[in-house]
């Protein structure tokens, strides 16, 4: 007979709280005896700190990997996935076999990025090769769209770096003011002529082995303004970025719906314009992406027995919980409940000892994206990589939560 | 005057080749014909045949036989009738709608003369250039609209639909088991469900005796996509087509092939938008911005929904369908059709099979003639009413004397979802999966039993509600509903 577990959160968001007491959970503060602590990153950076020392009971768990920036921030996650690639291909494992031009057959997910300052010399090389390319920078350790701007000509780069030095001398000495640039995709797939990005949501349980949910409801963020190509349109961030934090300030922004489209609508739309074939392809490939760079996380990753961590695509380690429409709050408590339910089974006391595979029925609107253990014991075939192709994931999408055998088949 | 089968049968075949006469596929087949090796000899007869064989070698009875089927789908009209009795056989229909016609038109001239917006007016030059460049971003304008409101909602219409009357029949008699309980007091044959299982229950065999696997139920639906069978793809529509082969299966049904021409007749369309300023434009512009672009589902294609809509306010084709229509093209400047409140509705949905907007337009176009404008006729909308009281009256007696004594006629809730073919209250897959079978079955009926069956599944909460506004709000969400199980559970199911 276990107790009623005891949380604690420095996020006062309603979607949270009303989960927790839905449950009945008790409330406590984060200096007493704890077992559940939905934090933001900054505290598990100060709980976590080595001068802290804080280390997990068997009781307690946490909503995030203490190694989550390994991927959240957009230098180290370019950085983990480009030396899982090499990894891979010093191992000789056929996933990193590469095509007659010498790309990546099946790990070509990353656009062509480099660091800034430090490879500017390698991107300058780049960018001569073609220079007619649009570039896109990335402050590294910034969210929703701030600091993030458009390039296509060699001087605004360097314009740029002569302002961020003067400007803000001492943060970029001490590498905080980093960059990323990445080659612009300027042919984005457009949907009633705007250009659109996805949110997903994964669950992560454990690194090791790798154990990620993913969950069927997401949604298409849209641009407010329509997509161009156009040069001359490119500090306009309403033609090109997605996040709501920046459409929000335009005047097309509509509050009833916010932009947002769910994924099951684009699923259909793709269906009935392009084809189901190809449609399913395209998720399958999402799917495919997003376990290659958990995959690419875990090997350098500090492991955790008792964590859990809730991540994006893109990649945000504290998604958004701000519920900026009606259906996005819904959406939103049905994702932290849906959560909960696998992190907590039964909503009782967490216990490192758990067997962390819950039962379908409990899984509510998340699939097991990938399953390590089970792929394990299961890849007898597992070299078979042709058939990744053939079998697609759509199938399993269609059936429910009935996805562990068709995922783990269809990728190892 | 009676007519035997045999005369009537020549009159049809008369009437079809006298519209297909003047069609694009007869000059096609013509020019086809001509570039045909044969030349005519001693026999005539022998040359005839040559050229027939010739033509269906090349491919054109397979375009000739969906086009004859087009016309038999077009509402059936006696060739000997008189014109106005082609449009609405019933006096009394005729008159009212006439009269309601007058009506919306009057307040749309009002509207123009308190506006002072003329009905119609040529654009300036820079006007044209203005809206050329911005043909397809027309979402970002924001014009002010708040002085224009929808000339008419549906509400509105309800009203006088409800006012209705058969001047032959008297139906002031006390409320009893036989008389009719609802707001529609007029008497019109519609089918009760003995006779609506007849209907559909080729689709309930299949169902149960001879389930098709989704892959060989797919490879059919892509054969007859590829053999061009308008009518055989018509039959595979009433199992709901597959998501990924409903845009080819709606086109092949309603014969839109999406020819060259079709895309230059589109264009035509928009440089007459380009050219000129309509009133109804306005009233356009404010529909698309109070449905569609504040929908869930439908938000992301506001800038087709203007294109589609403002074309079609100048499409003179269209009013072709006012021959067998009551009602009446008011005048050539607004070519016949002024927007209800919710009208962008009709082609929403459709946005997500078409992404092109010359084949979008042409698809909704012939859904509008052949389906859409009976919601618009008094005897179309009139008859959809009337059967879905009746299926309630009959099979849930119970609820809907509760709902009347309450003062929520079921009506008053269910109008605003028919009238609109649930377009904007089902989720977008079951909205389609509905008008699969519109399009199946050729009939709007099952709109009428699909509201019906909406009202069964919801019949312990409705029983528990005391007033109109609560009832409302019981069925207020239809998103998460499955089609096409309610309406089986109501048809199969439900006993008497």
């Amino acid at each position: 007979m276990a107790g009623k577990v005891k949380w604690v959160t420095d996020i006062e968001k309603s979607v949270l709280i009303n989960n927790f007491e839905k449950r009945e959970w008790v409330p406590v503060s984060e200096n007493e005896d704890w077992n559940f602590y939905w934090m933001s990153i900054q505290t598990i950076r100060t709980v976590f700190s080595v001068d802290t020392g804080y280390r997990l009971s068997d009781e307690q768990i946490v909503n995030h990997f203490p190694n989550h920036y390994e991927l959240t921030r957009k230098d180290l996650m370019i950085k983990n996935i480009k030396r899982y690639r090499k990894d891979l291909e010093k191992e000789g494992s056929p996933l990193a076999e590469k095509d007659e031009n010498g790309k990546y057959i099946y790990l070509d997910f990353v656009p062509v990025t480099f660091m800034l300052p430090s490879d500017y010399n390698l991107f300058v090389e780049e960018f001569r090769k073609n220079p007619s390319s649009t570039w896109i920078m990335k402050p590294c350790g910034k969210a929703q769209g701030k600091g993030i701007f458009l390039i296509n000509k060699l001087s605004q780069i360097k314009k740029w770096s002569r302002d961020s030095r003067t400007s803000t001398f001492v943060a970029a000495s001490s590498g905080k003011e980093a960059y990323v640039i990445s080659l612009y995709i300027d042919n984005p797939l457009l949907i009633g002529g705007k250009k659109f990005d996805l949110r997903l949501y994964v669950l992560v349980t454990t690194y090791r082995p790798l154990k990620c949910y993913m969950y069927k409801l997401g949604f298409c963020r849209f641009c407010t303004v329509k997509y161009t190509p156009s040069t001359s349109e490119l500090d306009n961030m309403f033609v090109h970025l997605t996040n709501v934090a920046i459409q929000k300030h335009g005047d097309d922004y509509n509050h009833v719906h916010g932009g947002k489209w769910t994924v099951s609508n684009l699923r259909l739309y793709l269906e009935s314009t392009r084809g189901k074939e190809v449609t399913s392809r395209l998720f399958d490939q999402i799917h495919w992406i997003m376990v290659q760079s958990l995959k690419a996380v875990a090997v350098s990753g500090v492991h955790s027995k008792t964590t859990f961590q809730n991540i994006l695509t893109n990649v945000n380690a504290s998604p958004s919980l701000t519920s900026s429409t009606a259906n996005d709050r819904i959406l939103k408590y049905n994702l932290i409940n849906d959560t909960l339910n696998i992190v907590t089974p039964n909503g009782e006391i967490p216990d490192c000892r758990w067997s962390r595979s819950p039962p379908r029925e409990a899984l509510g609107n998340y699939q097991v994206l990938y399953d390590e253990e089970q792929a394990q014991s299961e890849h007898t075939d597992l070299r078979d990589l042709r058939s990744r192709s053939g079998q697609s994931l759509g199938s399993k999408g269609t059936k429910g939560g009935a996805g562990v055998r068709p995922v783990t088949a269809s990728w190892k | 005057m009676l007519m035997d089968e045999g005369t009537e049968l020549s009159l049809t075949i008369a009437h079809i080749v006298r519209r297909l006469r003047g069609s694009h596929l007869h000059s096609q087949i013509e020019r086809q014909a001509k570039v045909s090796p044969f030349r005519p000899g001693l026999f005539l007869y022998i040359f005839f045949m040559r050229i027939i064989i010739f033509l269906c070698l090349a491919g054109w009875e397979r375009k000739l036989q969906n086009a004859v089927y087009r016309e038999l789908q077009l509402p059936p009209s006696h060739p000997a009738a008189p014109p106005e009795h082609l449009k609405e056989p019933l006096a009394y229909m005729r008159k009212a709608q006439a009269s309601w016609e007058k009506r919306v038109l009057k307040s749309l001239n009002s509207v123009s003369t308190e506006l002072g917006v003329p009905l119609a007016r040529m654009r300036p030059v820079a006007e044209q250039k203005e809206l050329t460049d911005k043909w397809n971003e027309m979402g970002t304008d924001e014009p002010d609209l708040n002085r224009f409101r929808p000339v008419y909602a549906p509400k509105d219409f309800l009203e006088v639909l409800i006012s209705l009357r058969n001047p032959n029949h008297d139906s002031s008699e006390d409320v009893s088991v036989r008389s009719h309980w609802g707001l529609i007091q007029i008497p019109l044959d519609v089918r009760d469900i003995p006779q609506l299982k007849q209907v559909f229950i080729g689709y309930l065999y299949q169902l149960i005796f001879c389930p098709w696997s989704d892959a060989v139920f797919v490879f059919c639906c892509a054969l007859v996509i590829s053999e061009q069978d308008s009518a055989a793809a018509q039959q595979y529509s009433r199992q709901g087509c597959p998501t990924g082969l409903r845009a080819d299966l709606w086109a092949l049904i309603l014969n839109c092939t999406n020819q060259p021409q079709d895309v230059m007749y589109y264009e035509q369309l928009t440089a007459g938008v380009i050219q000129h300023d309509l009133l109804v434009d306005n009233l356009i512009y404010k529909d698309v911005k109070l449905t569609a672009s504040n929908d869930d589902y439908y938000f992301v294609f506001e800038d087709f929904l203007y294109q589609v809509l403002l074309c079609f306010s100048r499409d003179t084709a269209v009013l072709d369908h006012f021959k067998y229509n009551s009602a009446t093209p008011p005048k050539s400047y607004i070519q016949g059709v002024i927007p209800f409140h919710g009208f962008s509705m009709y082609v929403a949905p459709l946005c997500f099979l078409y992404n092109e907007p010359s084949k979008l337009y042409s698809v909704f176009r012939e859904m509008y003639i052949r389906y859409f404008f009976r919601f618009l006729k008094y005897s179309g909308i009139v008859t959809l009413c009337l059967q879905f009281e009746r299926l309630l009256q009959t099979y849930l007696p119970q609820l809907f004397y509760h709902l009347r004594q309450i003062g929520a006629q079921p009506l008053r809730i269910a109008f605003k979802w028919m009238v609109r073919a649930f377009s904007g209250y089902l989720s977008t897959d079951q909205l389609l999966l509905l008008w699969d079978r519109i399009l199946g079955y050729d009939s709007l009926e099952i709109v009428a039993v699909l509201a019906a069956a909406v009202f069964a599944f919801r019949a312990e909460n409705l029983m528990e509600v005391t007033s109109l506004v609560s009832a409302e709000a019981v069925l207020a969400d239809l998103s998460t509903l499955k089609v096409m199980p309610l309406i089986q559970i109501f048809l199969f199911a439900t006993t008497v």
